[in-house]
């Protein structure tokens, strides 16, 4: 069995940062870390890998750089990782990225399942999984907060939605997307880290993929940052204290006067 | 080409056969935008046994068609045949611009279909706007962690997709006026074919949360902090959001220290919610977090820390101990005080 798990590098969220003028976020400040939400897509590959002996391939997109989240992960016990970077693709959005995961998926060996993080906490769409999943032509289950696989590929999962979760049965071929709840991502071991420090990355390019131009990168993707700004964050706060005078039940009070101005509605008791 | 693309859509949701609230928040926004460019609105139902009698509350609203795909296999949703029926649908009837909800089930249907049709999607949005002459849509969602606002425009591909974050706005009313002859019902007479056979995901039960309500339909909310200092303090603050409502919510802090679930995390790792209500206890107010509650209508936080980033997104702030200020804020419901609740 073939598991492959999608990565993203992502910059961490304290050092996050736009370029005001082209509404890019600037990747190549501070810290880059593994999404932290793929980290979960990977430990249920792991899981999965121990229990039927499968074999997991990371794939990342993302400049030359990218390389480091890939080692992370097969650090952790990832079987191979494959890196797609090409200056041609910088710049896609979800569409063209799932285009090109599509195309690269495509030349690696054949797969049972695909297994992505819920959405990166940078672009922060969630529409990758989804999107590669229809670029690949097969069924996904979003939002997955448990998964277990029986022979020849039956398998029952349950999906996190807003008002319960989903019991569901079906077959691999399979496209996930999981949430936090589904397994506790381990740490790296030693040897795992000496491993991941000598193992290859393959990476895949315009070279090897030629794709058409006009689908991929900047040009390809549909949508355009048009212009960010800052949002009107700061709200006037009425104060009050619950520490003087007449303590809590003053400001308590003052708090209830104050809800009666704002339309709230009903439904307490 | 792109002229070739008429008219906008909204994609509404169902669940056994009765219209969901985030159905007529998308009629609301779909409506503005469509007499802004002076076309028509039509809203797509996916399900199973729908009535004309549920379906004629969105033409009431102001929708001007109502596309229904409504076959036994759409009763539950699966993700493959869902967007081969919206694929199918969106390559007969062009229409410019489809909107859909953020919800788990417009967040992967959407998608799924844009790379179908090859169409710009923009997740998230809380606001969107439309140049009446071009019909380019201008959508405007939070990126890079919440810190920063986007404004994204699809200029090239049609049509022009977006999820539109539930509570973002109120629902459409009916309209003075409109009645069943205001509007049409066409119904899908057939579900697309598979070319490689369907692989369908088969419903074999379903759990509801322990809850009345998920926590992004709540109307209130009531977000606990590490200030709660230990599992055990929560009673207090469900003892509370139940005398006035609300839905109980957590921050990351709460949720890793296994104090309460994942599915109650607001966050950018965890839900995001527009609640008309937002009371905040023990929350400092940190950028991850804001970014989930950020669009809340009215927002109270409880802090002992006056100097707490919360208090800087709140329109009342209380410096003080929750554990002063809950027990408070229940003697005056119990005393009657409380007379915001209704
Ligand atoms: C990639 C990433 C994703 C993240 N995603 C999320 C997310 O989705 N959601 C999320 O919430 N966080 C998220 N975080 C974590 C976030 O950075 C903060 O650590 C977290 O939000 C803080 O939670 P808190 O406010 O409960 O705790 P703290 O920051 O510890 O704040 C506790 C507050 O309680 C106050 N307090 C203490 N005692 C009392 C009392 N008796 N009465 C009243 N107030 C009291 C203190 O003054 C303090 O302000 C994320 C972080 C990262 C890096």
């Amino acid at each position: 069995m073939h598991i492959i798990v999608t990565v993203k590098q992502v910059p961490e969220t304290r050092t996050l940062r736009m370029d005001e003028a082209t509404g890019t976020l600037v990747r190549d400040s501070g810290t880059a870390i593994v999404n932290p939400l793929d980290l979960y897509a990977v430990e249920l590959a792991l899981q999965l890998k121990e229990l039927h002996n499968a074999h997991v391939t990371a794939i990342s997109m993302g400049p030359p750089h990218a390389e480091k989240a890939l080692r992370e992960v097969m650090s952790m016990g990832v079987d191979d990782a494959v890196l797609v970077s090409d200056r041609a693709y910088a710049g896609s959005d979800a569409w063209s990225t799932a285009w090109i995961l599509a195309a690269a998926i495509n030349t690696v060996k054949d797969f049972d399942l695909i297994i992505c993080g819920e959405r990166a906490t940078d672009g922060d769409t969630g529409q990758v999984g989804p999107e590669l999943a229809a670029a690949l032509n097969i069924n996904a289950l979003t939002y997955v907060n448990h998964f277990e696989l029986a022979s020849a590929g039956d398998f029952t999962a349950s999906r996190l939605v807003e008002d319960g979760e989903e019991q569901l049965a079906g077959k691999l071929p399979m496209l996930l997307t999981v949430v936090k709840e589904i397994a506790v991502p381990r740490l790296p071991v030693l040897e795992g880290k000496i491993r991941a420090r000598r193992a290859p990355v393959k990476t895949l390019g315009q070279n090897e993929l030629k794709l058409d131009e006009r689908l991929v990168g900047l040009q390809g993707a549909p949508t355009r940052v048009d212009k960010i700004f800052r949002p009107q964050i700061m709200r006037d706060c009425i104060m009050a204290s619950a520490t003087q005078g007449q303590g809590a039940l003053a400001a308590v009070k003052q708090l209830n006067e104050f809800l009666l101005t704002r339309r709230i509605g009903g439904g307490g008791v | 080409m792109k002229e070739a693309f008429s008219g906008i859509w909204i994609i509404a949701g169902q669940r056994d056969g009765e219209l969901l609230r985030i159905s007529f928040e998308l009629i609301a926004r779909g409506l503005e935008l469509a007499r802004k460019r002076n076309t028509s609105l039509t809203a797509v139902v996916f399900g199973a046994g729908m009535t004309n009698k549920e379906l004629y509350r969105l033409i009431r609203c102001g929708a001007d068609r109502v596309i229904v795909a409504d076959f036994p296999e759409l009763d539950k949703f699966d993700l493959e045949l869902h967007a081969a029926c919206l694929t199918a649908l969106i390559n007969e009837y062009k229409p410019e611009v489809v909107l859909a909800g953020a919800t788990t089930t417009g967040r992967s249907l959407a998608p799924y279909a844009a790379m179908n049709v090859h169409a710009g999607l923009t997740a998230d949005c809380t606001g969107l706007d439309i140049d009446p002459e071009s019909g380019l849509l201008i959508q405007t969602r939070p990126a890079a962690g919440g810190n920063i606002m986007a404004s994204i425009k699809s200029p090239s591909c049609r049509p022009q997709m977006a999820t539109l974050r539930p509570h973002s706005c109120l629902p459409a009313e009916p309209l003075k006026g409109r009645g069943e002859s205001s509007g049409v019902i066409l119904r899908m007479k057939q579900l697309p074919p598979s070319p490689e056979g369907r692989n369908t995901v088969k419903h074999i039960g379903f759990c509801p949360l322990s809850e009345d309500f998920g926590i992004q339909d709540a109307e209130k909310v009531v977000v606990v902090g590490r200030g709660i200092k230990k599992a055990d303090n929560l009673k207090l603050v469900f003892d509370f959001a139940k005398r006035i409502g609300a839905a109980v919510g957590a921050t990351r802090e709460v949720v890793d220290r296994g104090w309460m679930s994942y599915p109650h995390q607001i966050g950018l790792s965890g839900k995001t919610i527009s609640p008309r209500l937002y009371m905040a206890f023990g929350v400092s107010g940190s950028i991850q977090h804001l970014a989930g509650m950020r669009t809340a209508e009215t927002v109270v936080a409880v802090n002992t820390d006056p100097e707490a980033q919360i208090f800087s997104i709140a329109d009342f702030g209380i410096t003080g101990s929750l554990f002063d200020v809950i027990p408070a804020l229940i003697g005056e419901i119990n005393a009657g005080n409380a007379t915001w609740i209704k």
